[in-house]
C-alpha cells in the first residue's frame, strides 16, 4: 500500500541486486569441485571445435597411461554415444552426456553424470564437453584445469576469434601437427602468436594423437596438476593445512 | 546459444529476489555484462523478450551495461593497452584482466503493493 497516503496504489521499488547471475551453477561447481577434492581426483575439462581431435587425444591418453593411472570420462555431445564408445573401447570408463539441443556442458550435467557410474577411485576424469569455442567457457564445472584442443587445421587466428575460450585456457594443445608437412600457411610459431595476444601465460604443447608426437609431454604435464588436487590443499578443523 | 540458459537463470535470479519481497511484478531488470564473458547482448534482449512472455517480468525491459575489457598489471598496477601481447610493458609480467568478464543481474524495479 502507498505509504503516504493509504490509497491502495502498488508502488514501484528499486532493488540493489548485485547478483552473478550464474551464481547457481557456480553454486554446483563448487560443490562437484569439493567431491573431486575430497578424493584427490583431477577433473580436466577439456574444450574445442567440434573435429579438432579431443576423443582422439583422450585415446592417446589412455595408451600412455594404461597401468599407472586410472582414468574416467564424461563426454558431451548434442546426439550420439559415439564419443563415449571409442573411450570405452580405448579402456577410459565413460560416461555419455547427450546434452539434446544443449551447445554446452554445465554444472548441473557433470553432478547428474556423476550419480549415475562410479568414479571415486578414479585419478583423472577428463570433462569432454560439447564441440564448441564459444559457449562451453562460460560454464564452471568444478574442473582443476582448462585444456583447449586447437587443431592445426582450424587456422592461426583461432585464439584471436575466440578470446574468451582461449583467456581460460590453462593448457593449448596444438593437436594433429603430424598434418603439418600439408600446411604450408600454418606454423606453430604463427599460433603461439596468437595465443599471447589473448592468454596472459599461454601454455601448449604440439601433440599428434596419430603418430604419439607430444603425448609424453602431455602426460607429465597432468601428472603436474595432481598437486592442485593434492590433499595438501585440505584444511584440518584447526585452519592448518596438511602437507 | 548459451544466452537462453543464462536467461533462465537470470529469470530464477529475478523471481527469487522479487518473491522474497512480496512483489507482484516486475517492471525493469538491469543487467551488467562484460566485452570478454562470452556473453552477445542482443541475443540475451532477445532471449529475455521470448522469455518474459505470461510471467510477472512479462513488463520488464532489461537495461544493459556492456563493461569494456581492461587489463592491468598486477605488479606495477599498471593500466595495459586493450590489444598486443598480454605481458606487461614496464616488467614483463602477465597481464590480469581488471573488467571485462562481468555477467552480473545489478538491479530490478518491481511493483509492490
Amino acid at each position: 500500500m502507498c505509504d503516504s497516503c493509504g490509497c491502495g496504489d502498488t508502488q514501484l521499488v528499486p532493488l540493489e541486486v548485485q547478483q552473478r547471475i550464474l551464481s547457481d551453477n557456480d553454486r554446483t561447481a563448487a560443490h562437484n569441485r569439493h567431491h573431486f577434492s575430497e578424493r584427490a581426483l583431477l577433473a580436466i575439462n577439456v574444450m574445442g571445435s567440434p573435429g579438432a581431435g579431443k576423443t582422439a587425444i583422450l585415446e592417446a591418453t589412455a595408451t600412455a597411461l594404461e597401468g599407472r593411472r586410472l582414468i574416467g570420462a564424461l563426454a558431451g555431445d548434442l546426439a550420439t554415444e559415439n564419443d563415449a564408445n571409442r573411450l570405452k573401447a580405448a579402456g577410459i570408463r565413460a560416461t555419455s552426456i547427450t546434452t539434446g539441443s544443449a551447445c554446452h556442458l554445465d554444472a548441473g550435467m557433470v553432478h547428474h553424470a556423476l550419480h549415475h557410474g562410479p568414479w571415486s577411485d578414479l585419478d583423472y576424469l577428463f570433462i569432454e564437453n560439447v564441440g564448441n569455442l564459444v559457449c562451453p567457457a562460460v560454464y564452471d564445472l568444478g574442473q582443476a584445469a582448462n585444456v583447449v584442443v586447437l587443431a592445426v587445421t582450424e587456422g592461426e587466428d583461432k585464439p584471436l576469434k575466440y578470446p574468451v575460450m582461449f583467456r581460460k585456457a590453462d593448457l593449448v594443445l596444438i593437436s594433429k601437427v603430424d598434418l603439418l608437412p600439408h600446411l604450408p600457411d600454418i606454423s606453430i610459431d604463427r599460433i603461439v602468436a596468437s595465443l599471447q595476444q589473448v592468454m596472459p601465460e599461454p601454455d601448449y604443447i604440439a601433440v599428434s594423437a596419430r603418430t604419439g608426437q607430444g603425448i609424453t609431454q602431455w602426460v607429465r604435464w597432468l601428472n603436474e596438476q595432481e598437486a592442485r588436487v593434492a590433499p595438501a590443499h585440505y584444511t584440518d578443523t584447526t585452519g592448518r593445512a596438511h602437507v | 546459444m548459451h544466452e537462453y540458459s543464462i536467461v533462465q537463470s537470470l529469470y530464477d535470479a529475478v523471481m527469487a529476489n522479487a518473491g522474497g519481497r512480496g512483489a507482484g511484478t516486475v517492471q525493469e531488470v538491469r543487467v551488467r555484462i562484460g566485452e570478454l564473458s562470452g556473453v552477445d547482448v542482443g541475443l540475451l534482449d532477445t532471449a529475455w523478450r521470448t522469455f518474459r512472455v505470461r510471467t510477472p517480468c512479462e513488463a520488464a525491459d532489461m537495461f544493459v551495461e556492456v563493461v569494456p575489457a581492461s587489463w592491468e598489471c598486477p605488479a606495477c598496477r599498471c593500466a595495459a593497452p586493450r590489444t598486443g601481447i598480454r605481458r606487461c610493458r614496464t616488467c614483463g609480467g602477465p597481464l590480469h584482466l581488471a573488467q571485462g568478464d562481468e555477467i552480473l543481474l545489478d538491479q530490478i524495479v518491481m511493483e509492490v503493493p
